[in-house]
This record gives C-alpha cells, structure tokens and sequence, in this order.
C-alpha cells in the first residue's frame, strides 16, 4: 500500500495544496525571470554593473565600504559572489535594519532587477559562486527525497531541526525555518554560508545532493498532517505543554462537573 | 452579660437539598431524556468510525481551520471512537448525578490499631514463635543462613555474565589509523582540501576497506566532523596546528559530554555547539569548552593528506572520544 | 418488586451459594465514597494505565523489538529505500499500513503522557492536603514508585521505536551508566550487550517495557487500591464530616456509574487528543544514526526536568590516579535526583518527626493551615519548574527570543535563589490566609454596604458568616511545637542534644501560626 506517496497526487488533497501549486509556480517563474540574466548582452551587463554600483554606494557603502572593501562593522564583500547578493538581498536579510545578533528574512527592500543588478556588481569585483540558474534547480525530477533526508538529516537538522523548522544558536543566534524558503535560495545558501551557516562545498555535498536535500524540504513542507496538528513538528515540548493545557484541563473540567451537585 | 458566648461547634451535616428530578417528575422525565441522548451520542460515535472505516479511503486529507489539512480517516476514526467513549462516560455520570439517589451517606471509621488485648497477644505470639525458631540461641543456625542468603545473590548476577562482552579497549580505540581516508557522510568519497572552501564543514567516516561494513557501533565512534578556517585564525599550540592541514581541522563529532552529535557549526564564531546539552566547542582554540556542562574538549584528529591528495588521518585518536567514563584515564 | 429487582436478587444468591461473599459483598457494595473532584486526579492516572494496557497490547501485534538492519520499502516515500531497524520500520509500519495503527499509537503515547501528569498533580492533591499522614505513610511510599517507575517505563517506551530523537535519548542514557564510577562502562556493555548502540538494547528494554514494569505497576496499583479502599478515603473538612467518619455517596449504585462513567470519559478525552493532535511522528525524525542530531532534541515532559539540570550543570570532571568521575553527569543525573525522590519517599516519616504527632488522620488540611508543609511543596515545585524549563530553553530561546546562554544562566541562578524565595512567600501567603479567615470569623463578611454613623464617619457593613462556614474555618488544629527538654528532671543532659535542638527549631518554624478564634476572642469582640 502506498497511499502516502500518492497523497500528493490525490485529489482531495484540498485548497492548501492549490495554495502550494501556485506558489511553486510562482517560485518557479521568479527563479526564471531572476536567471535570465547571464543572458544579457555585453553592453546591458555593464549597464546593470553600473547600476548595481550606484545601488550599492546609495545602500550598502556605509557599512560595506565604498569598494566593498569591508568595514568595522560588515564583511567585505570582494569575492562572496553573486549568489550571496541575491540570497542576502532577495530574502531582503541585507541590508540589515537591526544589528543586534542576526539578519533576519524581511521583505526585500529592493526588486528583482535591482537585486541583480548588485549581484552583478558584487560578481564583478572578484569570482564567487554564482546564482544557480532555473534549469539546474529542477528538484522534483533530479533530486531523491529519501537521499535528501538522509543528508538533511546529517548536515542540517542539527541546526533547522529535524523537520527543518529552525532552532536555537549561541547567543540568541538561530537557524531559521526553511518552510516558504525558495529552492534557489536555500541552494544558495548552501554554497555560500551566509551568516552563521558554514558553507557545503560541491565536492562534499553535490550538486544533486543538494536538490535531494531541496526535494526533501520541499516535500516535508508539502505534507499535510497525517497524524493531527502539528504542533509546530519541534519535538517533545509542545506534546508536554499540550498534555497540561487541554488534557488535563478537559479531565479535570469533567472531574469538577462531575462531583458537583446536579440542580 | 446575659448571652452565654460558645466556642464555635460543628453544625451538623447541613439539610439535603432535593434536587429537581427528585421532586418534578417532569424534571425526572428531563433528565432522563439527557441521559439517554447522550448515550445516542455514544452510538453515533460509533457509526462514525464503523463508516469511516469502510467509506472514507486512507489517502483523504480535508482542510480545517488549526489543524491545516488533515488526513481525514486519521481524524475521523479517531473522533468516532473518541465520541463513542466520551458520551457513554457522560451519560453514566449524568445518569448517577440527577438520577441515582444523592443523600449524602455517613460512615463510622473503625482505627485500625487492634484493640489492646488483641494486639499484646499478637505481638507476644510473634515473640514466642520467633523464640521456638531458635534464631537468637542457635547462633550457628543464622551465621550459615547468613552466608548462604548472602551468596544467593550472586547467582543471578554471574548467570547475567553474558549479557554483554567486557568493554577491553572498545571505548578507547575507534577505526582511524595512521592513513585512512576521510570520505563524506553519506556518500563515501574522498575529499581533497581545496574540495572545502573556507568556512565549510564535512561531516566525514573512515573509508572502509573493500568487503568492510559499517555499523552503527562503528559510526557511534568514528564520526568525524572537518572544518576548513582561515590558518590565521587559528590560536592552536605546535603540536596542534601541526594536526591541521591548511586551515582544515578535524574533531570527533560524538559531544565528550554525553555523546550527541556535535555537528552544529557557527562560521562566524567558530564555535560548536551541542543541541543536547548546549556545550558550547570553540574550533579555534582546539575544541576548548567555553559554556555549558561538557568538562573536556572534542578530541581532535590530526589530519594530513596522502599520495594522491586526499584527506587521510595522520594519526589515530590520542584519546578516547565520546562520553567519560571511569577507566578513562585524562 | 420489578422483574428487573428480582433479577439482581437472584444474581446476588447465585454468588453468595458458591463464594459465600454475601457479608464481605454487602459492607463493600454501600461503602461510602466522599465525592470532590481533586478525588479523581488518581483515577485518571489509574484509567491512562488500563488505556496504555489496551493500546500497548494494540501495537505488540505489529511491532519488532529488533535492531536487525533492513531497507525500508513501505508506503512513505521519503524514506523509500533507506537503511533502518526492523524496530523502526515495523513503527512506520503501524503508522502507515495497519488501519487505525497511528491513532492506537498516538493514543498510547498520549495516554503515557496523562498518566505521569495525572500522578503529578495526584501527587501534589495529596501532598498539599496531607493525606500521606498515618496510616497512609506506605500508600505514599507505593506512589513515590509508581511515579519513579513511570519515568522509566515511559523513557523505554519512547525509546522503543529507534528513530532519531529516541536513538539520542538511548545514547544519553547509556553515557549516565557508563560515568557511574567503578562499574559504569561494565554496566554499559551489559545492558547494551557491548558497544553503543549494538543490536541488543531494543529486544531488552522491550521485554521490560512489555512485561516486567507493567507486571510491577499491576502489583504496585492493586496493593495502592486495596489499601484505599479498607483505609476507606478521606475527606475535606466542612460540617458534619469528622475523624471518624466519612461522608459520601454509596459505591453501588452512584459511585459505580460515576468511576465506571469517569474511565470512558479519560478513554474518550485520550482517543480525542490521538485524533486531533500529533504525537512523534516519528517519520519526520528518520531512523537513528549516531552520527545526526536534530535541533531541539529534547525527551518527554516527565523527564524534562532531568535535562535541564543535566544541561545547568557546570563542567565538573575529576581526573584522578588514572581514573575519570563526571560530576557534570552523576551531580544532575543521578544524585540530586536520588535526594530529592527519597526526601519526597520519606516526607510522612520526617514530618511526623518534627510535629512529634502520631494520631491517625482521615480530615484533610486546608493547604493555609500547614504553613510549612505548603511551603516546602512550592519550593520543591518551583525548583522542578525551574529545572523543566531549562530543558526547554532552546524551543523557549527561538519562540521568546531569548539566547539560550541568557536562560542557561537565568536557570544556574535561579535554581538555587528562587526555591528559597518560594518558601518564604508561599509561608507568608499562608500565613496571611490564616489571618484573613480570622478575621472572617471574628469580624463576618464585608458586605460592600457602607453605612454613615451619626458622627459622620462611614462604616462599612459587616455580616456574620454562617455557622458551616464559621466551623470549616476554626475546626483544624493547633498543635504547640515540640518541648524538647535539654535536661530532664533529675537535671541531666540527654542524650542526642543537638538532635533535639534542631528537631525543636524546626518544630517551631512548623507551628507557627495565626491563633484560629477562641471562646476568648469571641468574648472580646462581644465587649466592643
């Protein structure tokens, strides 16, 4: 019997999947739009250097130095690639409106074109990894969920947790949830590092690992709840806290009625 | 004065209260209909799961509101028999609250000392029989029983012997020696230093030979974890920095404190942590514990490369890795 | 008299021909059962045991207690084709293809959850009532064992389906046997039949989860029950209700239907959660390695507290002539547990001790009227309160935005100031309490009606309080702490001195007191 595996397929699978569907669809027309760029011909290229340059003096020189150079109080930029601009920028981490422990996912300040644009610029100054482009993020047909859990589980659930909902660092540090995390960002991640995150480089995770480990979020993301609510999937606390909330409130509420005196 | 002013007295058990069943008989008729609708409840519950069992099919998911899109046979199995229990519980209850009778009872407590009498001949019987036994004159008697209750309990403990092997040097050797590769976890292959950029991690196993397994005795013990930093970032003694190869610094990833998975690498502080217990590892100064319960830092694995430029162990482990233990000796 | 009656009539003769019961039959069947609903707290517990009995067995038809490697080929595709134990793939097994198997589960792992809660607060109703008093001092013992034995059995039980988050548990079970001085990594190899994790733990623990423990619990729970039925309950103070009887409703019928009704609703209100909420969805966790971890990885609620103070610890190791004790495992782990589960075991004896009484006692205190007793039980609460969240401290670091070092060190500290603190408010508080209901008595009940005197001034109505209510708030008594005489009549020292110095100071601390009303006091309040 493998009617887990068919659950996504059903289609009874209800509104949360549509939901699902056209965000993925969106996603996946936001990834193309974003990759289209290294198509760009020579002179629109360095136009849009030009502008990521002036977007960065206006944005990003204060902390980032005005060559990218770096500062007391950010990185340098020379070499981290355009993969990290648009990871960093697109999930609107930077630029960093609250300096006190982490850069936290906002909405992004600037457009997609901009975004580009800086990572254009960013790309231009020294080599770095660079932005996966759509027809290599293809996931669901490249990557193996199973493969993916395994490595997930590895390399990453120590810090996103076992069903990738983030968990707590050092010094109030924390890794975030990876539910509603576009493919190519997370993929991004992956081989930049960003902030606390490590890098894990292609040789020791491959590139089809990596879309294992997307598949297998991705998947975790889409599964509906086969057992009742979730609980937030972190683990033991939240069963404990429901235990002396609802089930021993309901017990005892049934407790008190029953010894009181019927009218 | 003329009022007499008493300590305050137990009243008395207060007047029983009729309740309305007791006295309106159209109230009893009320009551009675509850009860017995809520018994229908029961059997409603019933129905439900007898037809969710064979109606509903195992890969329904509805949405609901809090609990999101739920596997419907799950749920619904599950309220059904949940209905069928609850109700009969509530009627039962209901039935003997406005039904059953409600004058409160009053019984006398007995105390369960034994009157007087009883309890000297008890005690002087235990006294005489314990004195036939013998057990305080014949002193030879006790001493041997003494001895043989003793060693009786040894048999159960030398008869569980083979519960287990002895630990020998399990818990202080691993598979690591001189030359073996580090490959990926999971995967199995080899890794060069420039394979890792600066900043990242591997989490890594001995290679195996061809024909080896791998169990999970041996993962329990040889997973190792790589970090690659910049060699100026290091705050490493000699001989330590000389077990580094380029930046790159390996630990045992099993915690010294209880033995979780320490694979939870900040590349910012460079430092470890431990989701269990939050021992906190900073990589640069060669594991050393710097917050939480963890006394010793992660052993370290000196690293170095081979022939064909892959990452090989130099050495084995110079300690035990994983969790103390008694004959542990720093 | 109906057929119905005549029916029962003759049922009951049939009986009595063969057993002869007819006497012992009718003494029980109209014993009386004082009826509150803080009575109930340990039938849940009992009712969670009979559902954890009846699911359990549900779930021993399907499941393998074996750590024998095999590749998963069932209906989750996320796991398809992955390496696990057959314990673990038997558990995915039940989840996915048995029908109703997640709910059993789920209602098994949910019912093991309400039965150490249910303890707990059982526990606290008693401890705070004093109904451990003699002669229930071994009733108390049995439910300290219960409660210990319910820790284990629930830690093996989770530990059963060998998926990550239980994997971890085992491994950090097996490092506090293996820190244990002398025997420990002997022990370890024996109960895991050589290295961590072998092939061996699971078949074992199953065995005992199965069959031993629950063996124990079932002698354990009939000696509790049988002594509460022929210690016959206690009861609250209040009217009518005294020392020497007991004032309730008759077994048969009305407290037949009410238990009997009571263990359908704990059934109904645990297959309930089972349906709606999720409980280790051990699916998400994947099969145990030692080489992963998740975030978060934290045991169940009852064993919460142990990780916290094992997590608080500081990093304490001895290294000695060759030899290593962990005092960052055996402090948190093993002794500070041990002191406090054999304080709680001995808790009747040492109060009798210090109150120097050893009446019966089948009236309950009102909580206010044990300063001290009350007093100690907030502290001990507060110092597990504080203990359980630092086992948390991660889910609360990332949920309140907090750091985990913040909480960490909040909880160092906190673990020793706050307890202390609890005592000496909660005493406070009580004392307060016994002040008020004083002043209800003396004084009546403010109405809220004020009243202008002649002079101008206002006054404010009082209304004396009803005699039920006036005897519930003066019934209990005042005992004077210990005279422990130094010297005794002839002039010489006894023996024990500094013994009976601190026995008599803490008698004095226990006795202290607001004076309920007299005779005196209420002569006073007649002259103004």
């Amino acid at each position: 019997m493998k009617r887990l595996s068919r659950f996504r397929r059903h289609k009874a699978a209800g509104p949360l999947l549509l939901l699902f569907a056209l965000f993925t669809i969106g996603t996946t027309f936001q990834i193309a739009d974003a990759t289209t760029t290294p198509a760009l011909t020579a002179e629109a290229r360095t136009a849009a250097i030009e502008e990521g340059k002036q977007l960065f003096l206006k944005g990003c020189s204060s902390c980032h130095g005005l060559n990218a150079e770096g500062g007391a109080i950010a990185p340098s930029l020379v070499g981290v690639g355009a993969a990290s601009v648009d990871f960093q920028v697109g999930t609107g981490r930077m630029p960093m409106a609250d300096m006190s422990t982490q850069a936290m996912r906002k909405k992004p300040v600037y457009n997609e074109e901009q975004v580009q644009a800086l990572a254009l610029y960013v790309a231009s100054l020294a080599p770095g990894p660079e932005i996966p482009e759509a027809a290599t993020l293809n996931y669901e047909r490249d990557g193996s969920a199973a493969e993916g859990g395994e490595l997930f589980r590895t390399n990453c659930a120590m810090c996103h947790n076992f069903a990738a909902q983030g968990g707590a660092l050092t010094q109030g540090k924390y890794a975030p949830t990876l539910m509603g995390v576009e493919a190519k960002h997370i993929y991004e991640a992956m081989i930049t590092g960003p902030q606390s995150m490590p890098v894990f480089s292609d040789k020791t995770i491959t590139p089809q690992e990596k879309l294992s480990i997307i598949k297998w979020i991705k998947a975790a993301e889409a599964e509906p709840q086969l057992g009742g609510a979730s609980l937030g999937r972190v683990g033991p606390v939240t069963e404990g806290l429901l235990v002396w909330t609802l089930g021993l409130g309901l017990l005892i509420g049934v407790a008190v009625w029953l010894a009181t005196k019927a009218r | 004065m003329s009022m007499e002013i008493e300590a305050i007295k137990d009243p008395g058990l207060p007047a029983h209260v009729h309740r309305a069943a007791d006295t309106d008989p159209k109230a009893a008729k009320k009551a009675e209909r509850q009860v017995a609708i809520l018994f229908l409840l029961s059997a409603l519950g019933t129905i439900l799961l007898i037809s969710t069992f064979f109606f509903i099919s195992e890969d329904t998911f509805i949405y609901l509101p809090v609990l999101g899109n739920t596997n419907a046979y799950q749920l619904f199995l599950g309220l059904g028999l949940a209905a069928s229990l609850f109700f009969i519980g509530m009627g039962a209850i209901q039935w003997a609250r406005t039904l059953m009778p409600d004058e409160e009872v009053v019984a006398e407590r007995h105390e369960f000392r034994s009157p007087d009498e009883d309890r000297a001949d008890f005690v002087a019987t235990v006294k005489d029989r314990a004195g036939q036994a013998g057990l305080g004159r014949r002193s030879l008697i006790k001493r041997s029983l003494g001895l043989s209750l003793g060693l009786v309990g040894i048999s159960p403990l030398l008869l569980l012997r083979d519960l287990g092997p002895l630990p020998k040097d399990d818990l202080t050797k691993t598979s690591w020696k001189a030359g073996t590769r580090l490959v990926t976890d999971p995967g199995d292959r080899p890794i060069r230093p420039e394979d890792l950029e600066v900043g990242a991690v591997a989490q890594t196993l001995p290679e195996l030979a061809s024909g080896e397994k791998r169990t999970l005795n041996n993962i329990g013990k040889d997973a190792v974890l790589l970090i690659r930093l910049r060699p100026e970032e290091f705050n490493l003694d000699a001989e330590r920095l000389s077990w580094t190869h380029e930046g790159i610094i390996a630990f045992s990833k099993i915690c010294s404190h209880m033995g979780c998975a320490v694979a939870l690498y900040e590349q910012q502080t460079k430092h470890l942590l431990c989701p269990c217990h939050q021992s906190t590892f900073d990589v640069t100064r060669a594991a050393k514990v710097i917050f939480g319960p963890a006394a010793r830092p992660l052993p370290q694995l000196a690293i170095t490369i081979d022939a064909d430029g892959y990452l090989v162990a130099k050495a084995p482990f110079t300690e035990p890795v994983g969790p103390s233990f008694w004959e542990r000796s720093s | 008299m109906t057929a119905r009656e005549r029916i029962a009539g003759n049922v009951a003769s049939y009986v009595d021909d063969r057993t002869g019961a007819a006497k012992w039959m009718k003494k029980n069947l109209t014993k009386v059962f004082p009826d509150h609903w803080s009575f109930m707290l340990g039938e849940i517990a009992l009712y969670s045991f009979i559902i954890l009995l009846l699911s359990g067995t549900f779930l021993t038809f399907w499941f393998d207690p074996s750590q024998r490697e095999v590749v998963y080929e069932g209906g989750y595709a996320p796991l398809e084709g992955l390496k696990m134990s057959a314990a673990y793939a038997s558990t995915l097994h039940i989840s996915f293809e048995v029908r109703g198997g997640l709910l059993m589960r789920q209602i098994h792992h949910w019912a093991a959850l309400i039965f150490m809660a249910a303890i707990v607060v059982h526990l606290l109703r008693v401890y705070f009532t004093g109904a451990f008093r003699k002669p229930r001092e071994f009733n108390w013992i049995i439910g300290v064992g219960l409660l210990t034995l319910g820790i284990v059995e629930g830690f093996l039980g989770y530990s059963l389906p060998d998926d990550l988050l239980s994997g971890t548990g085992i491994r950090i079970a097996e490092a506090i046997i293996q820190a244990l001085p002398l025997v420990g990594s002997y022990l370890a190899f024996f109960a895991f039949g050589g290295a961590f994790p072998g092939e061996s733990f699971i078949p074992r623990i199953y065995t005992v989860h199965v069959l031993l423990l629950p063996g124990i619990f079932l002698a354990l729970i009939t000696v509790h029950l049988m002594l509460v039925w022929y210690q016959k309950h206690t009861q609250y103070p209040g009217p009518g209700r005294t020392e020497k009887n007991v004032v309730g409703y008759p077994l048969m019928p009305v407290y037949m239907a009410k238990a009997g009704g009571f263990f359908f609703i704990v059934f109904g209100i645990t297959a309930f959660l089972g349906a709606v909420a999720s409980i280790n969805p051990i699916w998400l966790y994947g099969p145990y390695t030692p080489g992963q971890i998740s975030a978060g990885s934290q045991p169940d609620w009852y064993m919460g507290w142990l990780d916290g103070l094992v997590r608080m610890s500081p990093p304490l190791e001895t290294h000695a002539f060759g030899h290593t004790i962990s005092w960052n495992i055996l402090i948190p782990g093993l002794i500070v547990p041990g002191i406090l589960f054999t304080g709680m075991a001995l808790y009747p004896f040492i109060e009798s001790w210090v109150t120097g009484d050893k009446r019966e006692h089948h009236l309950l205190d009102r909580p206010r009227n044990a300063p001290n007793r009350t007093a100690l039980g907030v502290m001990s609460l507060t110092f597990m309160i504080v203990a359980l969240l630092n086992g948390g401290n991660d889910i609360i670091a990332t949920n309140f935005h907090l750091t985990i070092n913040q909480i960490m060190w909040f909880s160092r500290i906190a673990i020793f100031v706050l307890p202390p603190i609890a005592f000496i408010v909660t005493k406070r508080l009580c004392l307060s309490l016994q002040r008020a209901d004083r002043d209800l008595v003396l004084h009546g009940r403010e109405t809220g009606r004020l009243l202008r005197m002649p002079s101008g001034e206002f006054v404010e109505v009082h209304e004396p309080i009803s005699p039920e209510k006036a005897w519930l708030l003066t019934q209990h008594e005042q005992n004077p702490p210990l005279a422990l005489e130094e010297v005794d009549s002839r002039g010489v020292r006894r023996p024990g001195v500094i013994k009976n110095k601190i026995r008599a100071r803490i008698s004095k601390a226990n006795a202290e007191a607001v004076p309920k009303v007299s005779v005196e006091d209420l002569k006073e309040i007649e002259h103004h």
